[in-house]
Protein backbone atom coordinates (compact mmCIF):
# COMPACT_ATOMS: atom_id res chain seq x y z
CA UNK A 1 0.00 0.00 0.00
CA UNK A 2 1.23 3.04 -0.78
CA UNK A 3 0.26 5.52 1.97
CA UNK A 4 2.35 8.77 0.82
CA UNK A 5 0.38 8.42 -2.32
CA UNK A 6 -3.04 8.73 -0.29
CA UNK A 7 -1.66 11.02 1.92
CA UNK A 8 -0.52 13.75 -0.85
CA UNK A 9 -3.59 12.70 -2.61
CA UNK A 10 -5.44 13.94 0.19
CA UNK A 11 -3.65 16.73 1.31
CA UNK A 12 -3.83 18.04 -2.23
CA UNK A 13 -7.55 18.05 -2.34
CA UNK A 14 -8.14 19.43 0.94
CA UNK A 15 -6.36 22.38 0.74
CA UNK A 16 -8.24 23.03 -2.60
CA UNK A 17 -10.91 23.08 -0.28
CA UNK A 18 -9.24 25.97 1.91
CA UNK A 19 -8.44 27.69 -1.27
CA UNK A 20 -12.19 27.57 -2.03
CA UNK A 21 -13.32 28.19 1.31
CA UNK A 22 -16.22 30.50 0.23
CA UNK A 23 -17.62 28.51 -2.61
CA UNK A 24 -16.96 24.98 -1.23
CA UNK A 25 -18.11 26.08 2.87
CA UNK A 26 -19.89 29.15 2.44
CA UNK A 27 -21.90 29.14 0.14
CA UNK A 28 -23.60 25.89 0.69
CA UNK A 29 -24.68 27.15 4.05
CA UNK A 30 -25.90 30.51 3.31
CA UNK A 31 -28.22 28.64 0.55
CA UNK A 32 -29.37 25.82 3.30
CA UNK A 33 -29.76 28.56 5.11
CA UNK A 34 -32.08 30.66 2.46
CA UNK A 35 -33.87 27.18 2.40
CA UNK A 36 -34.74 27.40 6.04
CA UNK A 37 -35.75 30.86 6.20
CA UNK A 38 -38.39 30.17 3.50
CA UNK A 39 -39.29 26.53 3.69
CA UNK A 40 -39.16 26.85 7.54
CA UNK A 41 -40.17 29.71 8.73
CA UNK A 42 -42.22 31.42 6.26
CA UNK A 43 -44.11 28.49 4.54
CA UNK A 44 -43.53 25.87 7.28
CA UNK A 45 -45.57 28.00 9.62
CA UNK A 46 -48.40 27.43 7.74
CA UNK A 47 -48.02 23.98 7.24
CA UNK A 48 -49.32 21.23 9.53
CA UNK A 49 -47.14 18.63 11.27
CA UNK A 50 -45.92 15.86 9.98
CA UNK A 51 -46.15 12.45 11.47
CA UNK A 52 -46.38 14.92 15.05
CA UNK A 53 -43.12 16.46 13.80
CA UNK A 54 -43.02 20.24 13.23
CA UNK A 55 -42.50 20.94 9.45
CA UNK A 56 -39.15 23.05 9.56
CA UNK A 57 -37.79 20.36 11.83
CA UNK A 58 -38.90 17.85 9.16
CA UNK A 59 -37.46 18.78 6.42
CA UNK A 60 -34.15 19.33 8.41
CA UNK A 61 -32.39 16.13 7.72
CA UNK A 62 -33.77 16.04 4.15
CA UNK A 63 -32.07 19.54 3.63
CA UNK A 64 -29.05 18.74 5.09
CA UNK A 65 -28.99 15.35 2.66
CA UNK A 66 -29.39 18.14 -0.56
CA UNK A 67 -26.30 19.80 0.29
CA UNK A 68 -24.19 16.69 1.56
CA UNK A 69 -25.28 14.71 -2.15
CA UNK A 70 -24.84 17.92 -4.51
CA UNK A 71 -21.60 19.06 -2.75
CA UNK A 72 -20.23 15.20 -2.36
CA UNK A 73 -20.70 14.68 -6.44
CA UNK A 74 -19.51 18.26 -7.56
CA UNK A 75 -16.67 17.99 -5.27
CA UNK A 76 -15.18 14.59 -6.34
CA UNK A 77 -16.01 15.00 -10.07
CA UNK A 78 -14.31 18.43 -10.23
CA UNK A 79 -11.26 16.75 -8.07
CA UNK A 80 -10.56 13.90 -10.61
CA UNK A 81 -11.65 15.95 -14.01
CA UNK A 82 -9.61 18.98 -13.50
CA UNK A 83 -6.25 17.13 -13.41
CA UNK A 84 -7.85 15.46 -16.90
CA UNK A 85 -8.30 18.91 -18.45
CA UNK A 86 -5.22 20.64 -17.39
CA UNK A 87 -3.07 17.91 -18.15
CA UNK A 88 -1.59 16.92 -14.54
CA UNK A 89 -3.33 13.80 -14.52
CA UNK A 90 0.21 12.39 -16.46
CA UNK A 91 1.48 12.33 -12.82
CA UNK A 92 -1.18 10.51 -10.86
CA UNK A 93 -1.38 7.78 -13.76
CA UNK A 94 2.62 7.26 -13.97
CA UNK A 95 2.42 6.86 -10.15
CA UNK A 96 3.00 3.73 -8.30
CA UNK A 97 -0.02 4.23 -7.06
CA UNK A 98 -3.05 1.61 -7.57
CA UNK A 99 -6.80 2.42 -8.46
CA UNK A 100 -7.47 1.76 -4.69
CA UNK A 101 -5.17 4.27 -3.53
CA UNK A 102 -5.82 6.95 -5.98
CA UNK A 103 -9.64 6.46 -4.75
CA UNK A 104 -8.86 6.70 -1.31
CA UNK A 105 -6.79 9.83 -1.37
CA UNK A 106 -9.74 11.58 -3.75
CA UNK A 107 -12.91 10.06 -2.59
CA UNK A 108 -11.76 10.33 0.70
CA UNK A 109 -10.88 14.08 0.68
CA UNK A 110 -14.16 14.64 -1.16
CA UNK A 111 -15.99 12.79 1.35
CA UNK A 112 -14.24 13.85 4.38
CA UNK A 113 -15.48 17.53 3.08
CA UNK A 114 -19.18 16.79 2.75
CA UNK A 115 -19.65 15.18 6.15
CA UNK A 116 -17.79 18.54 7.63
CA UNK A 117 -20.12 20.67 5.68
CA UNK A 118 -23.30 18.08 7.07
CA UNK A 119 -22.31 19.14 10.36
CA UNK A 120 -21.46 22.40 10.09
CA UNK A 121 -25.33 22.75 8.33
CA UNK A 122 -26.69 20.95 11.38
CA UNK A 123 -25.06 23.74 14.00
CA UNK A 124 -26.35 26.34 11.17
CA UNK A 125 -29.97 24.85 11.25
CA UNK A 126 -29.96 24.78 15.58
CA UNK A 127 -30.11 28.79 15.00
CA UNK A 128 -33.58 28.61 12.78
CA UNK A 129 -35.36 25.24 14.31
CA UNK A 130 -35.15 23.06 17.99
CA UNK A 131 -34.60 19.79 16.45
CA UNK A 132 -33.24 16.30 18.49
CA UNK A 133 -31.26 13.76 17.25
CA UNK A 134 -32.25 9.93 18.09
CA UNK A 135 -30.05 7.97 17.19
CA UNK A 136 -26.35 10.13 16.83
CA UNK A 137 -24.61 7.09 15.94
CA UNK A 138 -26.84 6.12 13.37
CA UNK A 139 -27.47 9.64 12.23
CA UNK A 140 -23.29 9.89 11.52
CA UNK A 141 -23.44 6.83 10.06
CA UNK A 142 -25.69 7.96 7.35
CA UNK A 143 -23.99 11.13 6.95
CA UNK A 144 -20.83 8.88 6.20
CA UNK A 145 -21.95 6.52 4.22
CA UNK A 146 -24.00 8.97 1.74
CA UNK A 147 -20.68 11.07 1.82
CA UNK A 148 -18.70 7.98 0.61
CA UNK A 149 -21.01 7.31 -1.77
CA UNK A 150 -22.36 9.89 -3.93
CA UNK A 151 -18.27 10.83 -3.71
CA UNK A 152 -18.04 7.59 -5.36
CA UNK A 153 -20.40 9.01 -7.79
CA UNK A 154 -19.02 12.25 -8.11
CA UNK A 155 -15.78 10.27 -8.95
CA UNK A 156 -16.81 8.22 -12.12
CA UNK A 157 -18.77 11.05 -13.29
CA UNK A 158 -15.34 13.39 -13.23
CA UNK A 159 -13.39 9.99 -14.95
CA UNK A 160 -16.38 9.81 -17.74
CA UNK A 161 -17.07 13.50 -18.29
CA UNK A 162 -14.81 14.72 -21.62
CA UNK A 163 -16.05 18.23 -21.25
CA UNK A 164 -17.22 21.27 -18.80
CA UNK A 165 -20.87 20.49 -20.28
CA UNK A 166 -20.68 16.40 -19.35
CA UNK A 167 -19.32 17.43 -15.92
CA UNK A 168 -22.60 19.74 -15.30
CA UNK A 169 -25.26 17.43 -16.97
CA UNK A 170 -25.71 14.86 -14.71
CA UNK A 171 -25.49 16.63 -11.02
CA UNK A 172 -28.52 19.01 -12.95
CA UNK A 173 -30.66 16.64 -14.79
CA UNK A 174 -30.23 13.41 -12.51
CA UNK A 175 -28.95 14.26 -8.87
CA UNK A 176 -31.06 17.41 -8.65
CA UNK A 177 -34.43 15.72 -9.82
CA UNK A 178 -34.02 12.80 -7.79
CA UNK A 179 -33.04 14.72 -4.67
CA UNK A 180 -35.92 16.81 -5.13
CA UNK A 181 -38.11 14.24 -5.09
CA UNK A 182 -36.64 12.14 -2.80
CA UNK A 183 -38.47 13.44 0.14
CA UNK A 184 -36.58 16.10 1.61
CA UNK A 185 -39.54 18.64 1.75
CA UNK A 186 -42.58 15.58 2.27
CA UNK A 187 -43.31 12.94 3.56
CA UNK A 188 -43.90 10.12 0.11
CA UNK A 189 -46.39 9.05 1.99
CA UNK A 190 -47.91 12.45 1.16
CA UNK A 191 -48.18 11.28 -2.76
CA UNK A 192 -50.97 9.99 -4.58
CA UNK A 193 -50.37 6.75 -6.03
CA UNK A 194 -48.81 5.66 -8.83
CA UNK A 195 -45.81 8.17 -7.36
CA UNK A 196 -45.39 6.40 -4.38
CA UNK A 197 -44.45 3.34 -5.66
CA UNK A 198 -42.51 5.35 -8.38
CA UNK A 199 -40.71 6.79 -5.96
CA UNK A 200 -39.72 3.62 -4.37
CA UNK A 201 -37.17 3.36 -7.04
CA UNK A 202 -35.21 6.49 -6.41
CA UNK A 203 -32.48 5.79 -4.46
CA UNK A 204 -32.22 9.10 -2.54
CA UNK A 205 -36.10 8.30 -0.88
CA UNK A 206 -33.80 5.50 1.14
CA UNK A 207 -30.89 7.71 2.26
CA UNK A 208 -33.50 10.64 3.72
CA UNK A 209 -35.82 8.03 4.75
CA UNK A 210 -32.97 6.45 7.10
CA UNK A 211 -31.54 9.76 7.99
CA UNK A 212 -34.70 11.71 9.34
CA UNK A 213 -35.08 8.03 10.93
CA UNK A 214 -31.86 8.98 12.57
CA UNK A 215 -33.54 11.95 14.09
CA UNK A 216 -36.82 11.51 15.05
CA UNK A 217 -37.34 7.74 14.77
CA UNK A 218 -40.18 8.30 11.69
CA UNK A 219 -39.64 6.87 8.19
CA UNK A 220 -41.01 6.34 5.09
CA UNK A 221 -39.50 2.97 4.27
CA UNK A 222 -37.95 0.34 6.78
CA UNK A 223 -34.53 1.68 7.85
CA UNK A 224 -33.00 -1.45 7.33
CA UNK A 225 -33.86 -1.52 4.06
CA UNK A 226 -32.69 2.10 3.96
CA UNK A 227 -29.54 1.08 5.28
CA UNK A 228 -29.36 -2.10 2.89
CA UNK A 229 -29.89 0.18 -0.20
CA UNK A 230 -27.23 2.62 1.28
CA UNK A 231 -24.56 0.12 1.13
CA UNK A 232 -25.52 -1.43 -2.56
CA UNK A 233 -25.58 1.46 -4.16
CA UNK A 234 -22.26 2.37 -2.91
CA UNK A 235 -20.84 -1.13 -3.67
CA UNK A 236 -22.81 -0.68 -7.40
CA UNK A 237 -20.35 2.93 -7.75
CA UNK A 238 -16.75 0.96 -6.73
CA UNK A 239 -17.61 -1.96 -9.23
CA UNK A 240 -17.94 0.72 -12.05
CA UNK A 241 -14.89 2.50 -10.47
CA UNK A 242 -13.29 -0.68 -10.13
CA UNK A 243 -13.83 -1.68 -14.18
CA UNK A 244 -12.93 2.23 -15.12
CA UNK A 245 -9.19 1.64 -13.59
CA UNK A 246 -8.95 -2.06 -14.84
CA UNK A 247 -10.05 -1.33 -18.94
CA UNK A 248 -8.74 2.11 -18.62
CA UNK A 249 -11.73 3.48 -19.83
CA UNK A 250 -11.18 7.22 -20.72
CA UNK A 251 -7.84 7.14 -18.29
CA UNK A 252 -5.93 5.14 -20.54
CA UNK A 253 -5.26 4.92 -24.11
CA UNK B 1 25.59 -4.54 -17.63
CA UNK B 2 22.15 -5.85 -17.63
CA UNK B 3 20.16 -3.19 -19.39
CA UNK B 4 18.57 -0.96 -17.31
CA UNK B 5 15.20 -0.76 -19.65
CA UNK B 6 14.88 -3.71 -22.20
CA UNK B 7 11.61 -3.19 -24.49
CA UNK B 8 10.68 -6.54 -26.92
CA UNK B 9 8.01 -6.39 -29.54
CA UNK B 10 5.99 -3.63 -28.50
CA UNK B 11 3.34 -2.90 -30.49
CA UNK B 12 0.34 -0.51 -30.10
CA UNK B 13 -2.59 0.13 -32.61
CA UNK B 14 -4.98 3.04 -31.26
CA UNK B 15 -8.19 2.31 -30.73
CA UNK B 16 -8.71 4.87 -33.77
CA UNK B 17 -7.23 2.67 -35.93
CA UNK B 18 -3.79 4.47 -36.27
CA UNK B 19 -0.38 2.14 -35.69
CA UNK B 20 1.70 4.10 -33.13
CA UNK B 21 4.54 1.49 -32.88
CA UNK B 22 5.24 -1.87 -34.51
CA UNK B 23 7.39 -3.90 -33.15
CA UNK B 24 9.85 -1.93 -31.29
CA UNK B 25 12.77 -4.02 -29.43
CA UNK B 26 15.57 -1.60 -27.65
CA UNK B 27 17.66 -1.47 -24.92
CA UNK B 28 18.87 1.13 -22.71
CA UNK B 29 21.68 0.80 -20.68
CA UNK B 30 22.61 2.20 -17.51
CA UNK B 31 23.43 5.69 -17.06
CA UNK B 32 23.55 6.54 -20.38
CA UNK B 33 21.54 9.32 -22.63
CA UNK B 34 19.66 7.66 -24.87
CA UNK B 35 18.37 10.95 -27.83
CA UNK B 36 14.96 9.15 -29.46
CA UNK B 37 14.85 11.17 -32.90
CA UNK B 38 11.92 11.42 -34.77
CA UNK B 39 9.61 13.71 -36.72
CA UNK B 40 6.05 14.74 -35.45
CA UNK B 41 3.84 12.01 -34.97
CA UNK B 42 6.84 9.18 -35.34
CA UNK B 43 5.64 7.55 -31.79
CA UNK B 44 7.86 8.52 -29.62
CA UNK B 45 5.58 10.28 -27.24
CA UNK B 46 3.60 6.90 -27.55
CA UNK B 47 5.91 4.97 -26.71
CA UNK B 48 7.57 6.60 -23.52
CA UNK B 49 3.80 6.91 -22.47
CA UNK B 50 3.63 2.90 -22.14
CA UNK B 51 7.08 2.65 -20.31
CA UNK B 52 5.42 5.21 -18.11
CA UNK B 53 1.87 3.48 -17.56
CA UNK B 54 0.16 6.69 -19.50
CA UNK B 55 -0.72 4.18 -22.66
CA UNK B 56 -1.08 0.19 -22.80
CA UNK B 57 0.09 -1.78 -25.51
CA UNK B 58 -1.55 -3.82 -27.77
CA UNK B 59 1.42 -6.67 -27.66
CA UNK B 60 4.63 -7.14 -26.37
CA UNK B 61 6.60 -6.36 -22.92
CA UNK B 62 8.90 -3.92 -21.32
CA UNK B 63 10.81 -3.99 -18.17
CA UNK B 64 12.49 -1.78 -15.98
CA UNK B 65 15.06 -2.97 -14.00
CA UNK B 66 13.92 -6.29 -14.44
CA UNK B 67 10.38 -5.18 -13.23
CA UNK B 68 7.66 -5.83 -15.71
CA UNK B 69 5.98 -2.70 -16.44
CA UNK B 70 2.14 -3.79 -15.76
CA UNK B 71 2.93 -6.86 -12.80
CA UNK B 72 5.07 -5.22 -11.40
CA UNK B 73 4.24 -1.82 -11.50
CA UNK B 74 4.79 -0.42 -8.53
CA UNK B 75 8.67 -1.03 -8.37
CA UNK B 76 9.21 -0.51 -12.15
CA UNK B 77 7.22 3.07 -11.93
CA UNK B 78 8.57 4.30 -8.75
CA UNK B 79 12.25 4.19 -10.47
CA UNK B 80 11.12 6.25 -13.28
CA UNK B 81 10.54 10.41 -13.47
CA UNK B 82 8.95 11.70 -16.16
CA UNK B 83 8.82 15.40 -17.65
CA UNK B 84 5.92 15.99 -20.38
CA UNK B 85 6.06 18.01 -23.14
CA UNK B 86 3.24 19.56 -22.00
CA UNK B 87 3.34 22.47 -19.41
CA UNK B 88 0.87 20.73 -17.33
CA UNK B 89 0.52 21.80 -14.16
CA UNK B 90 -1.47 22.93 -11.02
CA UNK B 91 -1.68 26.44 -11.59
CA UNK B 92 -2.45 27.50 -7.73
CA UNK B 93 -0.21 25.50 -5.99
CA UNK B 94 2.64 27.04 -5.22
CA UNK B 95 6.21 25.52 -6.05
CA UNK B 96 7.02 23.80 -2.64
CA UNK B 97 3.61 22.17 -2.22
CA UNK B 98 3.19 20.44 -5.74
CA UNK B 99 6.70 19.25 -5.30
CA UNK B 100 5.78 17.65 -1.70
CA UNK B 101 2.93 16.13 -3.41
CA UNK B 102 5.02 14.66 -6.44
CA UNK B 103 7.20 12.88 -3.86
CA UNK B 104 4.37 11.92 -1.98
CA UNK B 105 2.29 10.49 -4.77
CA UNK B 106 5.51 8.10 -5.74
CA UNK B 107 5.91 6.57 -2.31
CA UNK B 108 8.56 8.38 -0.61
CA UNK B 109 8.72 10.29 2.82
CA UNK B 110 9.17 13.98 2.81
CA UNK B 111 12.21 15.16 2.94
CA UNK B 112 12.76 18.97 2.79
CA UNK B 113 16.54 18.95 2.22
CA UNK B 114 16.37 16.80 -0.55
CA UNK B 115 13.50 18.80 -2.08
CA UNK B 116 15.56 21.89 -1.61
CA UNK B 117 18.34 20.80 -3.07
CA UNK B 118 16.74 20.37 -5.64
CA UNK B 119 15.22 23.39 -6.05
CA UNK B 120 18.09 24.86 -5.53
CA UNK B 121 19.98 22.80 -8.47
CA UNK B 122 17.24 24.21 -10.72
CA UNK B 123 17.40 27.84 -9.56
CA UNK B 124 14.05 27.49 -8.95
CA UNK B 125 14.12 28.25 -4.70
CA UNK B 126 13.53 32.13 -4.61
CA UNK B 127 10.24 30.93 -6.38
CA UNK B 128 9.47 28.22 -4.40
CA UNK B 129 6.30 30.34 -2.35
CA UNK B 130 5.32 31.42 -5.42
CA UNK B 131 2.14 29.99 -7.48
CA UNK B 132 3.23 28.14 -10.13
CA UNK B 133 0.68 29.89 -12.23
CA UNK B 134 2.71 33.23 -12.33
CA UNK B 135 5.91 31.63 -13.28
CA UNK B 136 7.28 32.21 -16.94
CA UNK B 137 7.12 29.30 -19.24
CA UNK B 138 10.58 28.25 -18.90
CA UNK B 139 9.88 28.35 -15.17
CA UNK B 140 7.15 25.82 -15.42
CA UNK B 141 9.48 23.94 -17.32
CA UNK B 142 12.18 24.08 -14.40
CA UNK B 143 8.90 22.75 -11.87
CA UNK B 144 8.12 20.01 -14.33
CA UNK B 145 11.83 18.75 -14.31
CA UNK B 146 11.85 19.09 -10.46
CA UNK B 147 8.45 17.05 -9.87
CA UNK B 148 9.92 14.38 -12.20
CA UNK B 149 12.93 14.55 -9.85
CA UNK B 150 11.82 14.86 -6.81
CA UNK B 151 11.60 11.32 -5.88
CA UNK B 152 14.54 10.39 -6.73
CA UNK B 153 14.71 8.56 -10.17
CA UNK B 154 17.07 6.55 -11.40
CA UNK B 155 15.50 7.08 -14.56
CA UNK B 156 14.49 10.64 -15.86
CA UNK B 157 12.10 10.76 -19.01
CA UNK B 158 12.37 14.20 -21.20
CA UNK B 159 9.83 14.33 -24.01
CA UNK B 160 10.82 17.22 -25.61
CA UNK B 161 12.18 19.10 -23.05
CA UNK B 162 13.73 21.75 -25.01
CA UNK B 163 10.41 22.50 -27.44
CA UNK B 164 9.44 26.04 -27.19
CA UNK B 165 12.53 27.01 -24.46
CA UNK B 166 14.93 29.93 -25.46
CA UNK B 167 18.31 29.09 -26.25
CA UNK B 168 19.92 30.23 -23.30
CA UNK B 169 17.50 28.05 -20.73
CA UNK B 170 18.28 25.44 -23.66
CA UNK B 171 22.05 25.75 -22.61
CA UNK B 172 21.28 25.41 -18.89
CA UNK B 173 18.97 22.27 -19.78
CA UNK B 174 22.13 20.37 -21.22
CA UNK B 175 24.02 21.13 -18.47
CA UNK B 176 21.62 19.90 -15.76
CA UNK B 177 21.37 16.97 -17.67
CA UNK B 178 24.43 16.02 -18.01
CA UNK B 179 25.02 16.65 -14.45
CA UNK B 180 22.15 13.91 -13.88
CA UNK B 181 23.89 11.79 -15.95
CA UNK B 182 27.38 12.28 -14.36
CA UNK B 183 25.04 11.27 -11.21
CA UNK B 184 24.42 8.19 -12.49
CA UNK B 185 20.78 8.82 -13.75
CA UNK B 186 19.84 7.05 -17.38
CA UNK B 187 18.46 9.79 -19.37
CA UNK B 188 15.57 9.38 -22.39
CA UNK B 189 15.18 12.27 -24.25
CA UNK B 190 12.93 12.47 -27.21
CA UNK B 191 13.39 15.16 -29.99
CA UNK B 192 13.08 16.26 -33.33
CA UNK B 193 15.93 19.05 -32.93
CA UNK B 194 18.31 17.38 -34.07
CA UNK B 195 21.17 19.80 -32.57
CA UNK B 196 20.19 18.44 -29.45
CA UNK B 197 20.62 15.08 -30.02
CA UNK B 198 24.13 15.76 -31.46
CA UNK B 199 25.17 17.38 -28.43
CA UNK B 200 23.87 15.23 -25.69
CA UNK B 201 23.53 11.55 -26.29
CA UNK B 202 25.67 8.99 -26.07
CA UNK B 203 23.28 6.51 -28.54
CA UNK B 204 20.69 7.55 -30.80
CA UNK B 205 17.50 5.93 -32.01
CA UNK B 206 15.64 7.19 -35.01
CA UNK B 207 12.21 6.30 -34.76
CA UNK B 208 9.71 7.25 -37.80
CA UNK B 209 6.17 5.52 -38.87
CA UNK B 210 6.32 3.56 -35.43
CA UNK B 211 9.17 1.66 -36.97
CA UNK B 212 12.97 2.19 -34.89
CA UNK B 213 15.31 2.63 -37.88
CA UNK B 214 18.34 2.62 -36.41
CA UNK B 215 19.89 2.74 -32.86
CA UNK B 216 23.27 3.54 -32.65
CA UNK B 217 26.64 5.24 -30.66
CA UNK B 218 26.04 9.03 -32.00
CA UNK B 219 29.90 8.61 -32.88
CA UNK B 220 29.27 5.48 -34.49
CA UNK B 221 26.27 6.52 -36.55
CA UNK B 222 27.73 9.73 -37.59
CA UNK B 223 31.08 8.07 -38.93
CA UNK B 224 29.21 5.24 -40.59
CA UNK B 225 26.52 7.06 -42.07
CA UNK B 226 28.12 10.48 -42.52
CA UNK B 227 29.64 11.73 -45.84
CA UNK B 228 31.61 14.54 -46.61
CA UNK B 229 31.08 17.09 -49.52
CA UNK B 230 33.84 18.51 -51.31
CA UNK B 231 32.93 21.42 -53.37
CA UNK B 232 34.39 23.09 -56.03
CA UNK B 233 34.08 26.73 -57.70
CA UNK B 234 35.13 26.67 -61.24
CA UNK B 235 36.66 30.07 -63.17
CA UNK B 236 34.94 28.75 -66.32
CA UNK B 237 31.18 27.17 -66.44
CA UNK B 238 31.02 23.88 -67.89
CA UNK B 239 28.10 22.91 -70.13
CA UNK B 240 28.00 19.33 -68.72
CA UNK B 241 29.73 16.78 -66.97
CA UNK B 242 33.03 15.28 -68.21
CA UNK B 243 32.10 11.70 -69.07
CA UNK B 244 34.55 9.97 -67.31
CA UNK B 245 33.19 10.89 -64.45
CA UNK B 246 30.72 8.73 -62.39
CA UNK B 247 27.55 10.92 -61.83
CA UNK B 248 26.67 8.75 -58.46
CA UNK B 249 29.23 11.17 -56.47
CA UNK B 250 29.55 13.79 -58.82
CA UNK B 251 27.10 17.03 -59.21
CA UNK B 252 27.30 19.95 -61.30
CA UNK B 253 25.41 22.97 -60.45
CA UNK B 254 23.18 24.81 -63.04
CA UNK B 255 24.62 27.42 -63.77
CA UNK B 256 28.16 25.25 -64.39
CA UNK B 257 30.02 27.19 -62.05
CA UNK B 258 30.08 24.49 -59.45
CA UNK B 259 31.21 20.91 -58.91
CA UNK B 260 30.16 18.69 -55.67
CA UNK B 261 31.81 15.74 -54.50
CA UNK B 262 30.32 13.76 -52.44
CA UNK B 263 32.19 10.39 -50.49
CA UNK B 264 32.42 8.31 -47.57
CA UNK B 265 33.94 9.46 -44.25
CA UNK B 266 34.95 5.69 -43.96
CA UNK B 267 36.49 5.24 -47.00
CA UNK B 268 40.02 4.38 -47.55
CA UNK B 269 40.86 5.38 -50.95
CA UNK B 270 38.07 8.55 -51.20
CA UNK B 271 38.84 9.30 -54.52
CA UNK B 272 39.84 13.32 -54.64
CA UNK B 273 43.41 13.12 -55.54
CA UNK B 274 41.79 10.85 -59.07
CA UNK B 275 39.04 13.73 -59.05
CA UNK B 276 41.85 16.21 -59.12
CA UNK B 277 44.37 14.80 -61.53
CA UNK B 278 41.07 14.12 -64.04
CA UNK B 279 39.97 17.58 -63.41
CA UNK B 280 43.58 18.85 -64.32
CA UNK B 281 43.86 16.13 -67.12
CA UNK B 282 40.55 18.31 -68.86
CA UNK B 283 42.03 21.43 -68.12
CA UNK B 284 38.89 22.38 -65.81
CA UNK B 285 40.71 25.60 -63.98
CA UNK B 286 39.43 25.44 -59.73
CA UNK B 287 39.03 28.68 -58.63
CA UNK B 288 38.33 27.77 -54.77
CA UNK B 289 37.24 24.82 -52.82
CA UNK B 290 35.82 23.50 -49.69
CA UNK B 291 34.82 20.98 -48.02
CA UNK B 292 32.13 20.32 -45.58
CA UNK B 293 30.85 17.09 -43.02
CA UNK B 294 27.13 16.10 -42.93
CA UNK B 295 25.69 16.69 -39.83
CA UNK B 296 23.00 14.34 -38.05
CA UNK B 297 20.41 16.56 -39.36
CA UNK B 298 21.50 15.04 -43.08
CA UNK B 299 21.60 11.34 -41.46
CA UNK B 300 18.13 11.81 -40.40
CA UNK B 301 16.74 13.02 -43.24
CA UNK B 302 18.55 10.59 -45.77
CA UNK B 303 17.46 7.29 -43.60
CA UNK B 304 14.02 8.57 -43.66
CA UNK B 305 13.41 8.90 -46.92
CA UNK B 306 15.24 6.00 -47.65
CA UNK B 307 13.20 3.70 -45.46
CA UNK B 308 9.75 5.37 -45.81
Amino acid sequence: MNYYAIRAIYIFEMSRAWRTLMESIAAPILSTSLYFVVFGAAIGARMGEIDGIGYGAFIIPGLVMLSLLSISVSNASFGIYFPKFSGTIYEILTAPASAIEIVLGYVGAAASKSVILGLLILLTARLFVDYEIAHPVWMLAFLLLTAITFSLLGFIIGLWANDFQQLQIIPLMVITPLTFLGGAFYSIEMLPEPWQTISLFNPVVYLISGFRWSFYGISDVNVVISFGMTIFFMLSCLAVIRWIFNSGYRLRS
Amino acid sequence: MKPIISISNLTKTYASGQQALSEINLEIQRGEIFALLGPNGAGKTTLIGIICGLVTQNEGSVSVDGHDIQKEFRAARAMIGLVPQELSTAAFETVLSTLNFSRGLFGKPPNAAYIEKVLRDLSLWDKRNAMIITLSGGMKRRVLIAKALCHEPQILFLDEPTAGVDVELRRDMWQMVRQLRDSGVTIILTTHYIEEAEEMADRIGIINKGRLIVVEEKTKMMDSLGSKQLTLTLREPLSHLPDTFEPDSLALSENGHTLTYTYGTQQQDNGISELLRQLSEQKIEIKDLHSSESSLEDIFVNLVKEKA
